[in-house]
């Protein structure tokens, strides 16, 4: 009986190869419509970023199908999951090739976004990337940004730090086994040199250990800072708010885009974010029109408040739009002519969307836009002019 | 000053991973499985907190109720769907792969339910926190105060209970020996159900006090504190209930001490090797007991 | 020759299997019917394979649990990856340069793994499994805080950032912290993978039938007994252990030249990746070989192949994993499957199957 239970086995691994091949091979040539793909972690301890992307994505695509699609075509989006994991990314890639996608919004992480973008540039497949924020994203010329990149971000924040001069003394605390965070700080510190202000401090927490930061804030607070600086995601800071007001520390917090959303955290006293300074493109509670109609209609849709990931991922898909109605290619051409045609598009269109106005784009991928400085205010996100 | 400081932040991470550690080595002692699935229990514990005090108001004492009752319901239904079939395998690695996706299992139903977006938990302990030292420059949160408490509390119910009852006498001998315990007329599926049955109700207590101390809240709240209450279970010998406080509070001063004066990159590599180190120069832990072997 | 054929049945089946997949994959793919999901998946799915044959060296034939595997997959991957990047432009022969890359994943992680089994593989079970889990662990975080550089003067490292490198203008920086190694140039391929998983099967197949592995059994199957007739346990746990170390390193390898971007996560090298790789060896049987293949290539499809249901694959995938395992392991179940599959296929032994299932169902 046990050779019938292994051939039974070997029958099933053979069984799935053959389901797995039957997949139709080489991509169907489009059609009349834009077919989308989206790739992000929406399973794992990434899985609210990769979750924003997919249904800030998509409530674009609705609208802009509403309205009559691009140019008369309608769009399809189908949007994968890789679990926070460069291999599962390229997986997802592939997939998302086999549906016929030809335009790639994604990979929303950094280091998923590099693996995929090495995959991409062979088939040269237009990639817009809204929140994969590392330089080595955009290398190859078919890859583009929603999102600042780390090093901006980093330089930003110092620069912004040293000429209002919110502090003399700024401590830091980042995620060190992540790209984002550990990329900021690594420019952030770089420029600080050049800034009227002295780093103190300069702690490390990873993946595996983020839920005490007693010490980070009690170093913090010893070396006698004004300011910390958090370039990392909220849920973590939530937590070193939280931990900070129960020590009975009294510092300015400063972070950057990751930690917009800290407000939108269920249950979150946000008193305690009273005063927290961070340099975003993206606050859920702007006062316009275009954000607030945005956050409406993305609660109405998925019942939570929508963060710049998500905001950025809406704004993506509406610079595709714009950038395929500069170039005027149809979505019947090849992957690699949509490719070349918004390549080109990209660089001559000026976009105005939820993370900033007037974005625009240089060769390299890079947008140019500015970020603006906010405050939390009596619970609420306020402009510092 | 600072290191007396850093002492108190140690003891404080250290009762939650002790508390939760206290579960683990019940478990493990008696049904000898590596329970992976233990620290999302925690985290199912916390989500019926959080439901039933932020989401519909109602008072804390029922939250805590609720998710006791649930999670133990929660690790008999587990036990006896998943680990029974398994116990009488070949191999004892079995049941650990059947732990793994009860966890995946867990984690992914609280992801559908509850979404990704993490959630901030309000702490279900009221007391204030405790200032120390000359200028109050030393504080003691109430939440630590309670998991210590709660921590030795739940130690001398669980070895009077072991020691002292008939049920707890079944525990051991089923733990010493499933096939003459059976002959001794103890009903083995029964006692390891109750097993199980603490070792949850344990876990909703641990997730509640993890969650006041540290309050986001997240599908995947419970595996790393899940581990490293692991890890501080095995450091004290596992399967021993004064070695898990022992070694949870031990992990907690290790952590936070190596960050403060070793280098805060580094901390989780310090702590697995002060680990390795004590493994090998005592291997059965803290207070583990060595069983000789015999041919 | 027939001898030799008798004597090796099984292992030629295992090496059948392998190379027919492999002759018929490459004829669909030349023939272009092969999605490009499947296309990407066949390099993963090899260095799989080779972790889940390797670990079964430690689990199965040595016997002893090991939650660490990971990390020697991390140590061949880094180490290979640091090299091919540094002398892309120096070795401009690929092959050359990736089988040197191999190598020197394969060194590494077996120097480590020795280096690791020397102090730990004297303590047992559970104890020995938190003891590798805790390498694992270690190897990760050392990896996410390691900086190297290079420029006109040499290396330089740093476990504090790529500031305290002091690069010079035109230096690069190699291994980047939590960034990892990015550009390593993509050498690996599904021929290449074949190649290193038939090597694999030819040292692990041989290494049990040869005396070193009959010894490395005896001592799984008592430590007292095996040592009573003379067989160093330390050195032959030693060599099973870094054997299988070694080619973790290998399959690190493969998976490090398959990516442009090489870092630490917790889920490529943390201790998920460590049991997802026991899950492999498990299922497919503890000790069994072929089985550890069928199970890597099951068990990796099947997510894959669930990407239709969006938001429920990841449940259902751990659904399936839950009953897979009742199916295969529970005694009953094994009785059940038993019964059901004669009763389907052995009409003839119809009669004797039901009076047998008859009597254990009352």
């Amino acid at each position: 009986m046990k050779k019938l239970t292994k051939t039974l086995a070997v029958a099933l691994s053979a069984a799935m190869f053959l389901t797995s091949l039957t997949g139709c091979a080489g991509a169907a040539k489009g059609g009349d419509t834009w077919k989308i793909g989206g790739i992000g972690p929406t399973t794992g301890g990434a899985a609210v970023y990769g979750i924003a992307v997919q249904n800030g994505a998509d409530l674009a695509i609705k609208e802009i199908n509403e309205a009559g699609g691009i140019a008369g075509n309608k769009i399809e989006y189908n949007f994968q999951d890789d679990e926070l994991d460069s291999e599962k990314s390229v997986n997802a890639y592939n997939a998302l090739k086999d549906w016929g996608m030809n335009i790639l919004v994604g990979s929303v992480t950094s280091g998923c976004c590099v693996a995929v973008a090495a995959e991409s540039v062979n088939d040269n497949m237009f990639q817009l990337t809204p929140s994969g924020s590392a330089v080595d994203c955009i290398t190859n010329k078919n890859v583009f940004q929603v999102c600042f990149t780390d090093p901006n971000q980093g330089i930003g924040a110092a620069s912004y730090i040293g000429s209002n001069n919110v502090a003399s003394k700024v401590a830091v605390i980042y995620d060190s086994s992540d790209v984002y965070s550990s990329g900021i700080y690594q420019k952030f510190a770089q420029e600080a040199d050049n800034q009227p202000f002295e780093i103190v401090s300069a702690e490390a927490f990873t993946a595996d250990s983020k839920t005490d930061f007693s010490v980070q804030l009690q170093k913090a607070a010893d070396a006698g800072a004004e300011l910390v600086f958090l370039p990392i995601y909220y849920t973590e800071a939530s937590l070193i708010l939280t931990q900070a007001a129960s020590a009975g520390y009294n510092f300015k917090f400063f972070g950057c885009d990751g930690l917009d959303g800290i407000l939108g955290v269920e249950n979150f006293d946000t008193s305690l974010a009273e005063g927290v300074m961070l340099l975003t493109p993206f606050a859920a509670d702007a006062a316009d029109e275009k954000t607030q109609n945005f956050v409406k209609a993305y609660e109405a849709a998925y019942g939570d408040t929508p963060n710049q990931f998500a905001a950025d991922a809406y704004d993506a898909v509406y610079i595709i739009k714009a950038a395929i109605e500069k170039s005027g290619v149809a979505p019947s051409a090849s992957v690699s002519e949509i490719g070349d045609a918004l390549e080109k598009a990209m660089t001559e269109i000026t976009v105005d969307g939820l993370t900033g106005e007037s974005m625009n784009w240089s060769e390299d991928g890079a947008v140019n836009k500015a970020p603006k400085a906010m405050e939390i205010k009596n619970g609420n996100y306020s402009l510092i002019q | 000053m600072s290191f007396i400081s850093y002492l108190i932040n140690g003891i404080s991470l250290g009762s939650v991973y002790a508390i939760i550690a206290l579960g683990y080595t019940m478990v493990y002692g008696i049904a000898k499985m590596l329970n992976f699935a233990h620290g999302d229990i925690i985290m199912v514990g916390c989500y019926t907190v959080f439901t039933i005090v932020s989401t519909l108001s109602l008072p804390t004492w029922l939250g805590i109720i609720v998710s006791i009752v649930l999670c133990t319901i929660l690790g008999i239904t587990i036990e006896a769907v998943a680990y029974r079939p398994l116990r009488q395998a070949t191999s004892s690695l079995a049941v650990l792969i059947t732990a793994i996706g009860v966890s995946y299992l867990l984690q992914n139903v609280a992801l559908l339910i509850f979404g990704a977006n993490t959630k901030s938990f309000t702490s279900v302990v009221n007391i204030k926190a405790l200032k120390l030292g000359a200028d109050g420059g030393l504080t003691v949160t109430g939440e630590t105060l309670v998991t210590i408490a709660a921590c030795l509390i739940i130690m001398v119910v669980l070895t009077t209970f072991v020691n002292k009852t008939k049920a707890g006498q079944a525990m051991l001998a089923v733990s010493e020996d499933k096939g003459a315990a059976q002959l001794m007329g103890i009903n083995v599926n029964a006692t390891i159900s109750l097993t199980f049955a603490i070792g949850s109700a344990l876990a909703a207590v641990a997730g509640m006090l993890l969650c006041s101390a540290y309050p986001a809240l997240t599908p995947y709240t419970g595996s790393m504190p899940g581990i490293k209450a692991f890890v501080a279970a095995v450091f004290g010998g596992i399967g021993s209930i004064p070695g898990a406080f022992i070694g949870g509070i031990i992990l907690g001063i290790i952590e936070i001490l190596s960050k403060a004066y070793i280098s805060s990159q580094l901390s989780d590599a310090i702590v697995f090797l002060v680990l390795i180190i004590v493994l090998v120069v005592k291997p059965t832990g803290i207070l583990g007991r060595k069983i000789q072997e015999k041919v | 020759m027939k001898d030799f054929i008798n004597k090796n049945k099984d292992n030629l089946i295992t090496y059948g299997i392998v190379i027919i997949a492999y002759i018929v994959l490459e004829l669909l793919m030349s023939l272009g019917l092969i999605s490009s999901l499947m296309t990407g998946l066949l390099v993963p799915l090899c260095a799989y394979i080779i972790l889940a044959v390797s670990l079964n060296i430690t689990v199965g034939i040595l016997g002893e649990l090991s939650l660490g595997h990971a990390g020697f997959m991390c140590v061949g991957a880094f180490t290979s990856a640091f090299f091919s990047k540094c002398t892309v432009n120096v070795i401009t022969v690929e092959w050359i340069r990736f089988t040197i890359a191999i190598l020197i994943g394969f060194l590494c992680a077996g120097v480590i793994g020795f280096l690791i089994g020397m102090p730990v593989l004297r303590l047992k079970g559970d104890y020995l499994a938190i003891v590798t889990l805790a390498f694992g662990e270690i190897i990760k975080n050392v990896m996410n805080v390691l900086y190297i550089g290079r420029d006109s003067k040499g290396f330089h490292f740093s476990t504090k950032d790529a500031v305290a490198l002091g690069l010079e203008e035109s230096g690069e920086i190699i291994v980047n912290g939590a960034q990892g190694i990015t550009g390593t140039p993509k050498s690996s391929n599904f021929t290449v993978g074949v190649v290193l998983i038939l090597i694999t099967l030819f040292i692990v197949l041989n290494l049990i039938k040869s005396r070193d592995g009959r010894a490395v059994m005896a001592i799984r199957d008592n430590v007292i007994a095996a040592e009573s007739v003379g067989i160093n346990i330390t050195k032959y746990k030693l060599l099973a252990f870094s054997i299988s170390a070694a080619l973790a390193g290998v399959a690190g390898v493969l998976y490090s030249h398959n990516l442009s971007s090489l870092m630490a996560t917790p889920k490529n090298f943390g201790y998920n990746m460590s049991i997802m790789i026991l899950v492999f060896v498990v299922l497919g049987g503890i000790g069994n070989i072929r089985g550890s293949i069928i199970s890597a290539v099951i068990l990796t499809l099947l997510p894959e192949l669930l990407r239709g249901l969006s938001n429920l694959r990841m449940l259902i995938y751990a659904i399936v994993l839950i009953a897979m395992m009742l199916f295969s392991w529970s005694p009953k179940a094994k009785d059940f499957r038993d019964k059901t599959v004669a009763t389907l296929l052995f009409w003839k032994k119809d009669n004797t199957v039901k009076g047998g299932s008859d009597n254990g169902s009352n």
